[in-house]
């Protein structure tokens, strides 16, 4: 029983993780290089619809996937030696989650603090000159595509940390 | 100078660039003694 609780925490870790980078992939695969091939009548059904929704579960899936992760750390006793990357213990697992910790943190910070706030005003949410909008879509854009880019290492990271020391 | 995020090619070599530096820095780390 005292095992049941780490797992079930790294479960809901993976299931928020899997909605959250799933849906980052689906806005930088899928719906960003397609904008332009909708027919301006159309994109409303993106902009006032599909991406409102899907934002929506992609902010609140970071905010558990952080929890449930700095929970599951806890758990397992590395969350101060994994937050120090493993350079107290020199024990690599330890590196190897607390890089993948501090991308997701940073992932997470991206999208409540600069993606969403900047995607409220690109989608009309909050009312903004036209400048603004534009400006406030391009930085939401390329946050969302930094983003994208450290979930690479990030995930690297997380499963590696599962295959070190065995 | 166009901002390489702007390519999702890029982006995904850049993350894969990424993912090669961590391999050798957590390696590094795993070979150093603690503190």
């Amino acid at each position: 029983m005292v095992e049941y609780w780490p797992f079930f925490f790294r479960w809901l870790h993976v299931l928020s993780g899997v909605m959250w980078i799933g849906l980052l992939w689906y806005f930088n695969f899928v719906q960003i290089p397609n904008m332009g091939k909708i027919p301006d009548e159309q994109k409303p059904a993106i902009s006032k619809v599909i991406a409102p929704a899907a934002l929506f579960w992609f902010r609140w899936s970071a905010l558990a996937t952080v929890v449930t992760g700095l929970i599951l750390a806890g758990f397992n006793g590395y969350l101060g030696d994994a937050l120090m990357l493993g350079l107290k213990t020199g024990v690599s697992s330890e590196a190897a989650i607390g890089f993948g910790m501090w991308m997701g943190l940073i992932m997470a910070f991206n999208v409540w603090f600069v993606i969403w706030p900047n995607q409220k005003k690109a989608l009309g949410m909050v009312e903004v000159s036209a400048e603004d909008k534009a400006k406030a879509a391009r930085t939401a854009m390329l946050f969302s595509r930094t983003n994208t880019m450290l979930s690479i290492p990030m995930l690297y990271a997380m499963v590696s940390a599962q295959n070190y020391g065995y | 100078m166009k901002n390489p995020l702007e390519s999702l090619h890029m982006t995904i070599v850049m993350g894969v660039v990424l993912t090669v530096v961590l391999h050798i820095v957590v390696a590094a780390i795993g070979a150093a003694p603690g503190v």
